[in-house]
């Protein structure tokens, strides 16, 4: 791989090209409103708890995951240190801290929904979309992001969860139905 | 606050034995007082706890698990046991644990022989590993040119990232992902650029990180371990050399509370790559015509003996204020010995004027300890962190545990770990004028008169908002103090400054601080390496001394270079000082290092140790005094700078060197102190003179440059230091020079 001077490798493998200077401009209206909402309610100079619903909205704005450069925008609206928000972003699954598709499909494979014929479900959506659990379709528009440890939805074995929604009782047909409806 | 500390101490038992211990303490301070010891990897003195580690698991009667020392406080009656069954089971468990994803690297890790981890598996791991799943690896990072990393091996105790937190005040590390796939790094590629970083070094306790310039270069158990002291500020760091076979291999800090506590400075621990620079003069050197020729010790020492007997009165001796008292002495007496009072240390001071009002010596006005119970303080015309980072750290403590207020009026703002009250950035021209601002804030503040001679001075004087706010946070608390950095002391009009400075000081109630640079210039004040003062500090009656311009200024017929010092680097006008060497008859450098500027000015040349090859004394700025015996010998036929100055002083027929020890020298110059205490310059700031603001107008066209001499560039050595030089700051600083 050739790499320009300015490209910057993370720890997860991928590489970034660090813009400079105020990068609090790459947050929308609607993200800044929602993180000024998040701030109000801890107590002032308290504003690194907010670190969390933050990096949330930020996901949200990116289509589906972050980039080193708007966790720094984050770090720099909440005047935190850079690292401590890596490490927010890094310890929780429910941050992608690379590319990857915008709807985030995790059907689980715990003991309930495995019983259940998870794994069937599951090798449905890799057949369906010819993507392994982990990768994107080409057209960024599914991210199969793992398989889902249990839910607490073992009444509707098997589920899976699209985009923090749960939907229950799959079938190969339903998952065809509620993947053909992600746009 | 408790009136009686006796109530604060409550009955607890280790082991079996009654101990009483503070209320609140931790187990882990209890048993560590008692000689009890508790295993631990994450738990260091002087950082936060974490209890992360679990190493420190002890068995507390009533307690239904064991307990971690570090982060259980200690309760009445309370009986711990650190040596039974369970507590050992659970330490040993622990072990287990850490070791499961450690890689049995031992044979090629540096820090194999010096490793917590190392030694406490003796004491608790198994011989044999349970463990047969595979090992996790984890990527090596790229911390910069200082800190090498193995973090295959980390056990995650977070002491770096601690230290970055609560010691740096910036977390450049921190630990990404969870779990198996934890991490410490800084997550996207970057280095860490603290000046202190190098202190995670000595945190780490297994060899995770280590240093990257000792990389393979020895084993702990070959080295020998010689105490000294840091020639690069006036902290006076206390470090260990580590020596293997003649030479020194790496430095690490010494503890001590009272100075350095346990970190030292990046340029502290890195220096030593200087030291054994390839440039280094090995044997004495002549220069006949344009030709050089190496030559005995004893045809160089007569042909500078005869050079500076011709020129007698007309000589001027340069001595590096990182030069031992000890050289500092002799090479005062060898001056006023020839019949001149030509000697001076403040190479890069343009401002001599009212040499009277000069203190004893450069001071920090308190001890280091006290600066972290000020309340309030004024700091002009320094880079404190590049100045005396040890010195920051100190303030940062003040600040961010006592609430101290801090103001600064500097060239620029700059970035500091702690919040500042105002950072007045001003070009030095407009110095004088800030301070008189904040001296008629003070003024207003604290309801007091100016003295008479300033009065005048503040007559047109309207205080800004910025300087106000200076003055309230100068005024905050009752401890306050105001300090004169290197720039001010570098600075065209550095007495009217530090005029201003004092009144300021003498308004609020502070002590005055100078931070005069070089690890020494206390030492060469009280050495007599001024030209108004004789040693111990009394003042010379005949006026005629030059000071470093004047000398300069009008060419001497010979110069004694003292010291690592190069003209073209170490000097407040470069081109003065070549031009006032290349005229004169005979130039004696007595050097540690040779280069073709020398060769181009000097007559004769001598190979003296550097700071780590010589015996010798270093007064910080408290005033307080250390000797060390040498860390490695000097190469080649080098010697000890002191060593040197006798024999010339023996040459030029001069009585009383007779010296055989660097101590006897030390010893003569405290007897002279001790018996002239009485007629000696007064230690605290006090000045009538009469500060002139229309006077330095002049000076708008400062070389900006010149005043902020970067971290690594204050010395030659530092300058020839590799890793230091590949440093961010060292690198930035390099750009900005580029770019202006």
């Amino acid at each position: 791989m050739s790499l320009s001077t300015n490209r910057v490798p993370t720890s997860d493998g991928h590489f970034f090209e660090p813009g400079s200077g105020d990068k609090v401009a790459l947050l929308n209206d609607h993200t800044r409103h929602e993180i000024d909402g998040w701030i109000s309610r801890f107590p002032a100079g308290r504003q690194r708890s907010a670190t969390l619903s933050a990096l949330r909205f930020v996901q949200e704005q990116n289509d589906g995951f972050l980039t080193p450069e708007l966790m720094d925008a984050v770090a720099q609206y909440l005047k935190l240190p850079s690292i401590q928000v890596y490490e927010v972003a890094t310890f929780y699954s429910m941050f992608e801290t690379h590319p990857c598709g915008r709807h985030h499909v995790s059907v689980c494979t715990n003991i309930s929904c495995w019983l259940n014929g998870a794994e069937d479900i599951l090798a449905h959506c890799e057949r369906k979309l010819g993507i392994k659990v982990g990768e994107s379709t080409p057209d960024q528009r599914i991210f199969l992001k793992q398989e889902e440890e249990c839910l607490a939805a073992c009444t509707g074995a098997p589920m899976m969860m699209v985009d923090h929604v749960f939907h229950e009782h799959l079938t190969p047909a339903k998952v065809d139905e509620i993947l053909d409806g992600l746009k | 606050m408790a009136a009686n500390p006796q109530d604060d101490l409550i009955n607890v038992e280790v082991d079996g034995a009654p101990v009483k211990a503070r209320k609140g303490a931790m187990i882990i301070h209890v048993t560590d007082q008692h000689g009890a010891y508790v295993p631990r990897f994450c738990y260091h003195d002087k950082l936060p706890v974490a209890a992360n580690c679990r190493m420190c698991l002890v068995e507390v009667e009533k307690a239904p698990k064991p307990l971690p020392a570090c982060a259980t406080p200690v309760t009445e009656g309370m009986k711990i046991f650190t040596r039974s069954k369970a507590a050992i089971g659970a330490q040993k468990a622990t072990m287990e644990f850490l070791l499961i994803n450690h890689p049995l690297d031992c044979p090629i890790c540096d820090q194999g022989g010096e490793c917590e981890l190392q030694d406490l598996a003796l004491g608790f791991g198994r011989d044999i590993s349970r463990f047969t799943e595979r090992k996790r690896v984890v990527k090596d990072k790229n911390l910069g040119p200082l800190v090498s990393t193995d973090m295959t091996r980390c056990i995650h105790c977070t002491r770096c990232v601690r230290f970055g937190q609560d010691i740096a005040g910036i977390p450049e590390l921190g630990t990404t992902g969870r779990g198996e796939n934890m991490e410490i790094g800084t997550w996207i590629e970057r280095s860490v650029d603290h000046e202190l970083s190098g202190n995670i070094i000595d945190l780490c306790p297994v060899g995770a990180l280590n240093s990257k310039p000792f990389r393979y270069q020895g084993r702990s158990w070959e080295m020998t371990q010689v105490p000294f002291i840091s020639p690069h500020d006036g902290i006076g760091t206390n470090l260990f050399g580590h020596v293997l076979r003649g030479k020194l291999k790496r430095v690490v800090p010494r503890a001590n509370e009272d100075i350095n506590e346990t970190w030292i400075a990046d340029r502290d621990r890195f220096s030593y790559e200087g030291v054994l620079s390839p440039d280094r003069l090995t044997k004495p050197m002549l220069r006949e015509g344009s030709t050089w020729r190496e030559v005995e010790w004893d045809e160089a020492l007569s042909a500078a003996a005869r050079g500076l007997r011709a020129a007698g009165a007309s000589t001027g001796t340069l001595v590096h204020p990182s030069c031992t008292t000890e050289e500092m002495y002799l090479s005062a007496r060898l001056t006023r010995g020839l019949g001149s009072a030509n000697i001076d240390h403040r190479f890069r001071t343009r401002d001599f004027r009212d040499r009277a009002a000069d203190l004893l010596r450069p001071t920090l006005g308190m001890p280091l300890t006290g600066v972290e119970t000020l309340s309030g303080v004024l700091v002009i015309g320094s880079n404190l962190r590049s100045e005396l980072p040890l010195l920051a750290h100190r303030l940062r403590k003040a600040v961010v545990r006592a609430r101290a207020k801090v103001a600064v009026v500097d060239s620029r703002a700059r970035e500091y770990r702690f919040p500042i009250e105002t950072q007045i950035a001003r070009l030095p021209s407009e110095w004088v004028h800030e301070l008189a601002g904040i001296l008629s804030a003070t003024c207003e503040l604290t309801g007091s008169q100016p003295g008479e001679a300033y009065a005048g001075l503040l007559r047109s004087v309207t205080p800004t908002d910025a300087q106000r706010t200076a003055a309230r946070a100068l005024c905050n608390g009752n401890a306050r103090a105001v300090w004169l950095g290197a720039m001010a002391l570098r600075h065209p009009a550095a007495v009217d400054l530090r005029s201003i400075a004092c009144e300021i000081a003498r308004l609020s109630g502070a002590t005055c601080g100078l931070f005069a640079e070089g690890g020494n210039a206390a030492g060469a004040w009280l050495a007599g390496a001024v030209p108004h003062r004789q040693p111990g500090g009394v003042a010379v009656t005949d006026s005629s001394g030059l000071d470093v311009r004047g000398m300069l200024e009008m060419p001497q017929r010979a110069y004694v270079l003292v010291g690592a010092i190069e003209p073209s680097a170490d000097m407040a006008d470069p081109a003065l000082a070549t031009r006032a060497f290349e005229s004169a008859a005979c130039v004696v450098a007595v050097t540690p290092f040779v280069t073709d500027e020398i060769k181009k000015l000097a007559h004769v040349l001598l190979p003296m140790g550097s700071f780590a090859e010589t015996s010798g004394t270093y007064v910080n700025l408290e005033g307080r005094w250390q000797s060390q015996t040498g860390v490695s010998k000097p190469p080649g036929e080098a010697r000890p700078g002191w060593k040197i100055l006798r024999v010339l002083g023996n040459q030029t027929e001069l009585s009383g060197f007779d010296y055989q020890s660097s101590e006897e020298v030390r010893e003569e110059l405290a007897r002279v102190i001790t018996e002239r205490s009485g007629a000696a310059a007064t230690s605290v700031l006090a000045t009538e003179h009469v500060p002139a603001i229309a006077a330095i107008a002049g000076s708008a066209d400062l070389d900006l440059g010149s005043l902020d001499v970067p971290m690594y560039d204050i010395d030659a050595v530092l300058r020839r230091s590799p890793a230091l030089q590949q440093t961010a700051i060292a690198k930035a600083s390099k750009s900005e020079r580029a770019v202006s």
